[in-house]
C-alpha cells in the first residue's frame, strides 16, 4: 500500500539512529560545565510528500509515530500539530494512570497501557515519573458498591490487581479523609487498584517526541491542517497552513478538535466536544498518596511530587469549545474536596484550566479505519485519553502497518455504531454520572 | 459566571439550565416502525458538533421550568438570539 519500500514497503527518514541517551555521567558532565543539553527533537522543513502524516502531536500523535519507526520500520512520518505538542489534552489532564474499568475489552486495553508505562521511562530513555500509589474509587451509596463489586471481579478475570475494601480500611490508607457517618454522603467503602497512579504528563510527551524523531520522525509544530483531499474515496494529501502534504495515510489523533478533522475528510464522527476543568493548589508537604476519587462528589485529587494537590471534575454541563475557567467550577469544587477532606479548609488554589474532552455515546473511543481508505482515527477519548497514550499508539501503528485493526481494539471501531455494538464504559470511565 | 437570556425571566446564571442539544429537524426522531439502522444511527449518534454558532435547546429548569431554542457560540458561549417557541425535547 505504500509507494516505495526497503524491505517492508517503507521509506525512512535519514540514518535512523538513536541520540546518546541520557545518563547520570551526562548529568553530573552538565552540572560541571553549564553546558547546554542538545535539543530533545528536531526542527525540520515541511515535505511534500510523507508516506504517513499523523494530526496532532498528543501523546496519541507521538506514540503512534514512535511504535510505526520502532516496531514496524516506518519512519517517513510527519507528525503535525497546530500549536505546540503537549499543549492540549496531553497537557490538560490529571495525569492519573489506572486499568480497573467494566469491561473486558476496556480492562484488557487499559491494562495494556499500565503494563506500557511501567517500562516506559527505561524504554524512551526518559523519566516520565510513573508513581503507582494506588487509586481508590469511593462507593457513597449501595448502587456504588453494588458496580465496584461486578467491576473488581472482571478486574480480577483479567488478572489486574483491584478489590473492594470498607471504610476502615479506606482510613488506613487515606487517614486525612473523613469517614465519620455524619456526612452528607458518607463513606461505605472503595475500589481499591494497587496499580494506579499518576505520572508527569509533559514528560510522556517529550519522551515520545524525543524517541519517534531519533527515529526520523519530523515533528512539525505551529503547522494547522486546513483540509483532507480525498479521490474516489481514499486519501491524497494534506492541505496545510505551510502547503500541501502529498500521502496516503492519515491518522486523525486530535482531541477537540477530531469532529472537525474527520469532517474534512467527510468521516461523520458520534462525538460532543465538552470542556472539563482542573485545578491545583499552592504546594504542601507530602500528605496523600494515594489517588482518591468519587463519583458522588464529582472530584478526583491527588498530591503531585512537587506537594501541589491536583483537583479534577466532570465534564461541563453543555457542549463546548470554551477553555475559559468558570467561578462555578471552582466554587463547587473546594466545596466537594472538603466534603471529603475538612482539613484542606486553609488550602489556597493556585490556578485552574480546562481541556477539551470528546464525549463518545457509550465513553469508548473510536479507533481503527474509516470508510475513506486511508484514513484512521484515534479519536473519541472523552475523559480518559491520557491513561490509554502508549497502547493506543502501540494498536493505531500495527493498525496503519496491516491496513486493518488489532485485536486489542476490535471492539472500539467506527462500525460499532451502525451495529449497535457498544462498549458501554460510562460506569467506569467518568465520575460525571 | 455565563448569563442565559432565558425568554420568560430574562439573563440568569446558566447554572439553573439543562442543556438539551441542537434544536430542530436535525434532533427529530424517526418513526421507529420504518426507520432503518442508518437513520437511528444518525438520530441517536450522529450530531452536529460545530465550533461556532449552534442553535440548540436549553431548559430553564430552576426557574420557570420552560424550554427554549437559543443561537449560541460555542467557543466564546456567547448568545445572540432566544426564543420562547423551543422545541419539547
Amino acid at each position: 500500500m505504500f509507494a516505495t519500500s526497503n524491505g517492508n514497503g517503507h521509506r525512512r527518514n535519514g540514518n535512523g539512529t538513536r541520540p546518546r541517551g541520557y545518563s547520570a555521567w551526562d548529568l553530573v558532565r552538565h552540572g560541571i560545565t553549564g553546558s547546554d543539553w542538545p535539543r530533545a527533537w528536531r526542527e525540520h522543513d515541511l515535505r511534500d510528500h510523507y508516506d504517513v502524516v499523523i494530526i496532532g502531536g498528543g501523546v496519541h500523535g507521538l506514540a503512534a509515530a514512535h511504535y510505526l519507526a520502532q516496531n514496524h520500520g516506518i519512519t517517513d512520518v510527519a507528525v503535525l500539530d497546530r500549536s505546540w505538542i503537549g499543549g492540549g489534552g496531553s497537557g490538560r489532564n490529571t495525569s492519573i494512570l489506572r486499568s480497573n474499568y467494566l469491561t473486558p475489552d476496556g480492562v484488557r486495553f487499559y491494562d495494556r497501557s499500565v503494563k506500557l508505562y511501567e517500562h516506559l521511562a527505561a524504554d524512551l530513555n526518559f523519566n516520565v515519573m510513573f508513581s503507582q500509589r494506588g487509586h481508590l474509587t469511593l462507593a457513597h451509596n449501595d448502587a456504588s458498591l453494588r458496580t465496584m463489586r461486578w467491576r473488581t471481579e472482571v478486574n480480577k478475570l483479567q488478572g489486574v490487581d483491584s478489590e473492594v475494601i470498607d471504610a476502615d480500611e479506606v482510613k488506613k490508607l487515606v487517614p486525612y479523609l473523613d469517614t465519620s457517618s455524619d456526612t452528607r454522603y458518607p463513606i461505605l467503602g472503595a475500589l481499591y487498584h494497587p496499580p494506579g497512579g499518576i505520572v508527569r504528563h509533559d514528560a510522556v510527551v517529550w519522551g515520545y517526541a524525543r524517541a519517534a524523531d531519533a527515529h526520523g520522525v519530523h515533528i512539525h509544530q505551529k503547522t494547522e491542517v486546513t483540509g483532507i483531499d480525498v479521490e474516489r474515496g481514499r486519501v491524497t494529501g494534506v492541505q496545510t497552513s505551510r502547503g500541501r502534504i502529498a500521502t496516503g495515510t492519515v491518522l486523525n489523533a486530535t482531541a477537540g478538535w477530531s469532529s472537525l478533522i474527520s469532517d474534512m475528510a467527510g468521516v461523520a464522527m458520534p462525538v460532543q466536544t465538552f470542556p472539563l476543568q482542573a485545578a491545583v493548589t499552592e504546594p504542601v508537604k507530602p500528605f496523600l498518596d494515594t489517588v482518591v476519587v468519587s463519583g458522588t462528589l464529582h472530584v478526583y485529587v491527588s498530591q503531585t511530587d512537587r506537594g501541589e494537590l491536583v483537583f479534577g471534575a466532570s465534564v461541563d454541563p453543555f457542549a463546548s469549545y470554551s477553555i475559559r475557567g468558570s467561578l462555578e467550577f471552582s466554587e463547587g469544587i473546594a466545596g466537594h474536596v472538603l466534603e471529603l477532606m475538612p482539613a484542606l479548609s486553609r488550602m489556597r488554589l493556585l490556578r485552574q484550566w480546562a481541556g477539551l474532552c470528546d464525549m463518545t455515546p457509550d465513553y469508548s473511543p473510536i479507533m481503527g479505519p474509516t470508510e475513506v481508505e486511508g484514513f484512521y482515527v484515534d479519536v473519541g477519548w472523552g475523559t480518559y485519553g491520557f491513561k490509554a497514550g502508549p497502547v493506543s499508539g502501540e494498536a493505531m501503528a500495527d493498525c496503519i502497518a496491516a491496513g486493518r485493526p488489532p485485536e486489542i481494539i476490535s471492539a472500539f471501531g467506527l462500525d460499532r455504531f451502525l451495529a449497535g455494538r457498544l462498549v458501554g464504559e460510562k460506569g467506569a470511565a467518568a465520575v460525571g454520572h | 459566571m455565563m448569563l442565559l437570556p432565558c425568554p420568560w425571566c430574562g439573563p440568569r446564571s446558566a447554572t439553573e439550565f439543562r442543556f438539551c442539544g441542537e434544536a430542530g429537524e436535525a434532533g427529530a426522531r424517526p418513526d421507529p416502525a420504518t426507520a432503518t439502522p442508518e437513520q437511528w444511527r444518525r438520530y441517536l449518534y450522529l450530531h452536529a458538533n460545530p465550533r461556532g454558532w449552534s442553535t440548540e435547546s436549553w431548559y430553564h429548569g430552576s426557574g420557570c421550568r420552560r424550554y427554549f431554542t437559543a443561537e449560541r457560540h460555542t467557543l466564546t458561549n456567547e448568545v445572540r438570539s432566544t426564543t420562547a417557541a423551543g422545541g419539547a425535547p
